[in-house]
Formats: C-alpha cells, sequence, structure tokens
C-alpha cells in the first residue's frame, strides 16, 4: 500500500481531496449540489471522447467541464438555474453515450471514469494535478470574501458592487477544475460526494467561515486516504467507501447539531438560486 | 406516388414498422415518456429536478443488483428507486437549499452501492458491459417480456397523478396555502417522489439511468414554457415526450443504413431532439417560466 509507485498516487489523492474539501465550502454554503453533481457527470464525457481521439484525457475533462459551465450560465439566463444544470447535464451525457458507442473495448475504462480507481500515478501525471489545485487555491483565495458574501447574501453583495452573476460564473469555473482533477481518482459519480460530504459536516462545526473552510479540506482528506486504504484492502472500488464516508460525514455533522443543547447560529446555507 | 413513397423509404429506413427490437422499444420508450411528462410537470413546478434525476442515479443501484441476481431489472430499478425517495422525505428539511444537501448525500451513498454492485456484477458474474447498459440503456436489447410489467407501472403511476391531481398540484405551487386547506403536504411530497421514481426506473430500462433526466424534465420544461394551464402542460409534456422518443428511434435507427452499420444511440437522440427544442424554446423567450415557490430568482447584474 505503501510501495514506491503508490507515493505519487497518494500525493495526488491529497491535494485533490484539499482542493474538493476547499470547493466544497463554498458548494454547500451557495446550495449548489446539484451543479456540483452535473459538472463532473458531463466531464466524463470529455475522457470518454479524449480516449476516443487519443489526446490526455485531461484535456477532454477540461473542456467539457467548461462546456457544463457554459451552458449552465447561459440557460440559466433564460430560465431556472436547475432546469439550465438538468439539461445541459443530459446533453453533456448524451455525447457521452455517443462518443461510448463508437468504441469496444472501454467497459472496464468507463467503469473506472465512473467510480474511480486506485491508479499507480508516474511523475509526469503529477505536475498538472500540482498546477491545477495550485490556480484553484489562488482562485480561491483571491476571490474568498466577495465570493463568500455573494454565497451568503447575493443581494447586499449587489449593493456592495460584487456582481452575483460574475461570482457564479467564477465559482462554477473553479468547481469545474476541481472537478477535472478529482474525476480519474474518485470517479465522475463521486467528485460531488466528496465536496459535499465533508463540507457539510465540517459547517456543523464551526460556523466561522474560514475555520469552516480549512475543516473541510481537513476532512475531505481524511475520507480520501480512508477510502483509499479501504479500497487497496478489500479491493472493492474506491467510490463506494467515498460515497458512505460522505453519508457518515453528514450524519455526524447533524447528530454534533442536535446533541449541541445551546442552539448556536450556523453558517447560513445562502439561497438555492435556481 | 413514386416520389412520394421514395420519400417515405428515405424517411423510415425499410424493416422499420416490421423490426420486433424497434416495436418493443417504441412501447415501452412511449409508455416512459408519456409518464415521465406528467410527472415531470409536478417535478419542475416544484424545483426538484436534482431530486428526480438522482433518484434516476440512485435506482442504477437496483438495476446493477438486478443483473447480479438475475432478475427482472425493472423490478431492482423500482424497488431501489421508491426505497431513495422514502430516505429523501424521511431526513427531510424545510430550507429549500439543506434539502438539496440531503439529496446529495442520499445520492451519494446510493451510488458508491451502485458502484459496488456494478463491481460485483463483474467479477461474480460475466456481464461486463453492465455498467454501461445501466448506465447509458440499451433501447434495442429490451427484452419483450419486460413489456407487461412495464406498461403495468405506467398505467398505475398515471392513475395514482389522476387521483392526487389537485392536491397535488396545490401543494406544488402554493405549499403554504395548501397547508392551511388541510392538505397533508408531506405525505404528498412523498407520494410525489415515489412516483417520480416509478417514472424514472421506467425511463432507465429505456434511455438509461443518468438519462432518464432528459425525459422527466425536458418535455415538462418545454411544456411549462408554451402551455398556459397545467393541465394542459402534462398533456403537452407527454406528447413532446412522445414526438422526441419515437423521433430518436427513428434516427437511431435510419442511422444504421446512413453510417454503414455504426448507427449513433437512441439515447443520444432523444436527448439531442429534447435539447435543441429546450434551448429553441428557452433562449427564443417564447413563454416564461414561474420560479419554484420558495426559491430566489438570481439577481440580474448590471454587469449581466
Amino acid at each position: 500500500m505503501f510501495d514506491d509507485f503508490m507515493i505519487n498516487t497518494w500525493i495526488a489523492a491529497t491535494l485533490v481531496a484539499a482542493v474538493a474539501g476547499v470547493v466544497g465550502f463554498f458548494v454547500v454554503i451557495r446550495g449548489a449540489s446539484f451543479a456540483a453533481h452535473a459538472l463532473p457527470l458531463g466531464a466524463f464525457s470529455g475522457a470518454a471522447l479524449a480516449s476516443l481521439l487519443g489526446v490526455d484525457p485531461l484535456l477532454g475533462l477540461l473542456a467539457f467541464s467548461g462546456l457544463g459551465v457554459a451552458g449552465i450560465s447561459q440557460f440559466a439566463r433564460g430560465g431556472r438555474r436547475d432546469l439550465a444544470t438538468a439539461l445541459s447535464l443530459v446533453m453533456l451525457l448524451g455525447l457521452g453515450a455517443l462518443f461510448l458507442s463508437r468504441t469496444t473495448e472501454y467497459f472496464q475504462a468507463v467503469y473506472a471514469l465512473l467510480f474511480g480507481q486506485v491508479l499507480g500515478v508516474s511523475n509526469e501525471d503529477l505536475l498538472p494535478v500540482f498546477a491545477l489545485s495550485a490556480v484553484s487555491i489562488a482562485l480561491i483565495a483571491m476571490l474568498f470574501r466577495p465570493l463568500l458574501l455573494s454565497s451568503v447574501s447575493p443581494e447586499m453583495g449587489e449593493t456592495m458592487g460584487v456582481s452575483a452573476r460574475l461570482m457564479e460564473v467564477a465559482f462554477l469555473s473553479v468547481l469545474a477544475l476541481a472537478t477535472a482533477m478529482a474525476l480519474p481518482v474518485v470517479g465522475s459519480l463521486l467528485v460531488f460526494s466528496l465536496m459535499v460530504g465533508p463540507a457539510s459536516a465540517a459547517r456543523a462545526f464551526t460556523s466561522r467561515p474560514l475555520r469552516a473552510m480549512l475543516l473541510s479540506a481537513g476532512l475531505a482528506v481524511v475520507t480520501v486516504w480512508a477510502a483509499i486504504a479501504l479500497s487497496f484492502i478489500s479491493d472493492w472500488p474506491i467510490g463506494f467507501f467515498v460515497g458512505a464516508l460522505g453519508a457518515v460525514a453528514y450524519g455526524a455533522g447533524r447528530a454534533w447539531q442536535s446533541l449541541e443543547s445551546a442552539p448556536k447560529a450556523v453558517l447560513p446555507v445562502g439561497h438555492t438560486i435556481r | 406516388m413514386i416520389g412520394m413513397s421514395t420519400l417515405l423509404s428515405f424517411v423510415f429506413e425499410p424493416g422499420f414498422f416490421t423490426s420486433q427490437p424497434v416495436r418493443t422499444a417504441a412501447v415501452i420508450g412511449g409508455a416512459a415518456a408519456v409518464v415521465s411528462g406528467a410527472v415531470g410537470v409536478f417535478t419542475v413546478i416544484r424545483g426538484q429536478s436534482f431530486a428526480g434525476h438522482t433518484l434516476a442515479d440512485v435506482s442504477s443501484a437496483g438495476g446493477a443488483a438486478a443483473f447480479l441476481l438475475g432478475i427482472n431489472p425493472l423490478l431492482g430499478f423500482l424497488g431501489m428507486g421508491v426505497l431513495a425517495a422514502s430516505c429523501m422525505e424521511l431526513f427531510r428539511v424545510d430550507r429549500a437549499s439543506e434539502r438539496d444537501l440531503v439529496t446529495g448525500v442520499v445520492t451519494g451513498a446510493g451510488l458508491g452501492l451502485a458502484a459496488l454492485l456494478l463491481y460485483l456484477d463483474v467479477t461474480t458474474t460475466s456481464t461486463t458491459g453492465a455498467a454501461v447498459t445501466v448506465m447509458f440503456g440499451s433501447m434495442f436489447a429490451i427484452p419483450a417480456s419486460i413489456v407487461p410489467l412495464a406498461l403495468a407501472v405506467g398505467i398505475g403511476t398515471l392513475a395514482a397523478i389522476g387521483v392526487m391531481y389537485r392536491p397535488l398540484l396545490l401543494s406544488s405551487l402554493d405549499p403554504d396555502l395548501a397547508t392551511v386547506r388541510g392538505v397533508p403536504v408531506r405525505l404528498i411530497g412523498l407520494l410525489h417522489l415515489i412516483v417520480v421514481a416509478l417514472a424514472v426506473a421506467l425511463s432507465a430500462i429505456t434511455v438509461g439511468a443518468i438519462l432518464s433526466t432528459a425525459l422527466l424534465i425536458g418535455p415538462a420544461a418545454i411544456a411549462l414554457h408554451l402551455a398556459k394551464r397545467p393541465g394542459m402542460a402534462i398533456l403537452l409534456a407527454a406528447a413532446i415526450g412522445v414526438a422526441a422518443t419515437w423521433g430518436g428511434i427513428l434516427v437511431a435507427y435510419d442511422s444504421y443504413v446512413w453510417t454503414g452499420g455504426r448507427g449513433w444511440p437512441v439515447s443520444f437522440c432523444i436527448v439531442t431532439l429534447i435539447f435543441v427544442t429546450y434551448a429553441a424554446v428557452a433562449q427564443t423567450g417564447l413563454g416564461r417560466l414561474r420560479p419554484a415557490p420558495g426559491a430566489a430568482r438570481l439577481p440580474v447584474s448590471s454587469r449581466g
């Protein structure tokens, strides 16, 4: 489990989880679970296209999560955001079905993309992971205050000159970056679990935004470490453990909240912007 | 007359109307589209697209279990869908965004289970294509034996909507007023999710678990843009769904000839038809959609 070829895997998984936890904090306070679920799932089709064309899967992932961001923000103007998300998602997945039908020797790879796989990560593979996590963290650091304000109260943000629409696009873009990174490790269906589970638990334990965000990143890292170890021992898919541990984290958060005798103010969950 | 029949045989490639797989696909796909369209109108009005989508995702764990046990796949989808719907309503909270979170956590757990079951499918049986079949469907490979059960479920679902039409509509449009009028809002909410689970289970068999959202949300969203009255929207959504499904089947069938035997998948054709129609309706502003109750609209920025 800690052999030489696994060291890079542990490093990559740690970075991926830390970024997912940080981004997940904003997913939770913005009530953006659906977008956080739709972008990785739509990006799956990009990986399918990349393997069809024989290019680096990361390029396909980035391109298709970019398409997802464009689709969601474009359609949200003419209608509601949940519908924009649902329809952008199914169109990207429809394309995925088309790409899958063009190839025949692919089932194992499809399964790995959907549900994740503990892979040997080479030194060359590690480089883009480093770069993408640096960019994501830098963006979050730069946007932290306006994004937090706009997430908690879009109206107040507007009066203070923070464009809610701009913040929405910025948030979705960071989400897309984190997605493209995390997808090969935990699988497109469960990236989202890694974002939502730890962040929702962290929010229950502290009401300070910065502390909650860091706690969320820490919990996400622990989740991924445990999932990789369990997956390595049992040979069961890593996605199963990520999904289950995410649910456990959320449950623990809910239990902690109800156990605290004096109900304190928790972080506002933000508006569900539809 | 010769020109007409040439045109017809160009549109309907030879064998379209006599092929057994096409007939089965048309019957089940049509039934799924009618049920999904009708149920979807309520799902869209209630702003529960996410729950509708994730019920399909989670029910894929049931599809995988059915593969493993060798039972009727529809039963697997149905069972898991109803279980997940009950879980979501059990842990339900009042704030809309917290509700999304609960939906998400249930989905994560359900998908984890699907991952495990599909893994066991692959390792203990020789069904290597299980993941692709469950997730993306394989419409021309539907066994004719599931037609009676599928039709029964479809009719039952439509009957359930008919019975609870008024309270369901009222509690979807205005939950507060419904509560005042004595409508059991939570019970109706649970029944709505169960009906959604039944509808997506039907379409999961045809277009696959993760694409069944297209049939649930797409036609209903288009219909609600165009129709003024809910009853009319339901009829329109069902009609749009059937048109897209049959159109998709036709295009997919014809594409086998056009592309020389490497046809496009049915699910891709159906989803594309729905998406293009929605894009046309939403972007041209043919109609306006009312926001879901209790949902804040995105403030329009001066820069946007």
